[in-house]
């Protein structure tokens, strides 16, 4: 127990109920789960255009890419993937991290590592895509 | 942090032997953690060795018979004897269990029996319940209706609408499943673990219960429900063969049927 009994005569039920629900959870629960099935058909068609395209040479990549139904779905794929990723880093860092403050500061720090790398990841999609 | 290693006054240092009386035959040893506050020593495992030929089938009578013929300081929580009062909960051969359920004979090796994991220990294999007991009462467990009840009849419930409590309301509270939940270990300060989100449960779905979204309400948080990330050990360890990860899921689905 992360407050020891010792150190407060604040009454058990008094902690328990602590500060109260925090009348969320739901979405993020739910949208974990959500991320999850919608990456089983993209991952599917990932692995199964890159065994296609195995052996190809940088034209046929080059090819694949432009086109716009593999473009956007790649991008799904890396949206969908870290925004997935970073959910359940989070449910991690919640679970094994009991300072608030770490707490805190170790969560935004997923997030934003997980949001900075999908942006890289569609920038650069776009830049093959759109030709450079 | 996660402590991976218990602190220097927790460990288990090696304990007293106490021998079978002379003549004993059919000798089964069991091995007993105990904890004196008093003393200041550190907890200790006691071997005992116990005369099956003289005890009951049940690892309770076991340990009853060492306190009632080898070691009278040996203190343990029982009353029932037969799995309806939750008392004798304790960790044995590595599973929660009731002692007074649990035969001898399906234990492998030496007979191990530790108090129930991850709480403070009162003595020997007396756990402080202080905590989870606060828990028990956050949720308030009791109807809750604005409607009175008929004056001259009882509150009615279809055959349908009663047959939703059905693994619920066999729960004994010994806490075996919370106990045994890692979840719980790390988090006990405010997830609720599995016997108090299955009492949850058990009012929300009480078609008599006119409060069952307050009820959601208090749940609905990362740290009270949402620590549960369906391991299941609290329905592999239910001495009463309930299944605390189902009514959790069934929570679960109502908080998100009620967003639209």
């Amino acid at each position: 127990m992360a407050t020891s009994p010792q150190t407060s005569l604040r009454s058990p039920l008094g902690r328990v109920r602590g500060l109260g629900s925090a009348k969320e959870g739901t979405h993020h629960w739910w949208a974990q789960r959500v991320t999850a099935v919608a990456l089983i058909p993209i991952t599917a068609w990932i692995v199964y255009s890159l065994l296609s395209l195995a052996g190809g040479d940088y034209i046929d990549y080059l090819g694949w890419v432009r086109n716009p139904v593999n473009s956007t779905l790649i991008i799904l794929l890396v949206a969908v993937g870290f925004h997935h990723a970073q959910l359940g880093l989070q449910v991690v860092i919640e679970d094994y991290v009991s300072g608030h403050a770490l707490r805190v500061v170790s969560v935004l720090a997923v997030k934003l590592l997980c949001a900075a790398l999908a942006a890289l990841c569609i920038v650069s999609v776009l830049i093959v895509a759109f030709g450079g | 942090m996660v402590e991976l290693s218990l602190p220097k006054n927790s460990q288990i240092k090696p304990g007293k032997s106490h021998k079978a009386a002379p003549g004993a035959k059919n000798i089964r040893n069991f091995k007993v953690y105990r904890y004196d506050p008093d003393t200041g020593d550190n907890p200790r495992l006691d071997t005992y060795e116990v005369d099956m030929d003289t005890c009951g089938p049940m690892v309770l009578d076991g340990l009853l018979k060492i306190k009632d013929e080898m070691d009278q300081t040996l203190t343990l929580r029982r009353s029932c004897r037969e799995g309806i009062c939750g008392s004798c909960a304790m960790n044995i051969d590595g599973r929660n269990t009731l002692a007074c359920l649990k035969p001898i004979e399906e234990c492998s090796g030496d007979v191990k029996v530790y108090p129930l994991p991850h709480m403070p220990v009162v003595k020997d294999l007396v756990p402080d319940l202080t905590h989870v007991y606060a828990q028990y009462a956050s949720i308030e467990p009791w109807m809750k209706a604005d409607t009175p009840a008929p004056p001259t009849a009882e509150r009615k419930q279809s055959p349908e609408e009663r047959a939703k409590l059905d693994g619920l309301w066999e729960c004994i509270l010994c806490f075996c499943c919370s106990t045994s939940c890692p979840s719980y270990w790390w988090n006990s300060d405010r997830y609720l673990g599995p016997a108090i989100l299955l009492q949850a449960a058990r009012w929300i779905n009480d078609s008599r219960d006119e409060a069952t979204g307050e009820r959601l309400d208090n749940l609905e948080d990362p740290f009270r429900l949402y620590r549960c990330h369906t391991i299941m050990n609290c329905t592999q360890t239910c001495p009463k063969g309930l299944n605390p990860a189902k009514a959790i899921a069934d929570i679960k689905m109502k908080m998100v049927e009620r967003q639209g």
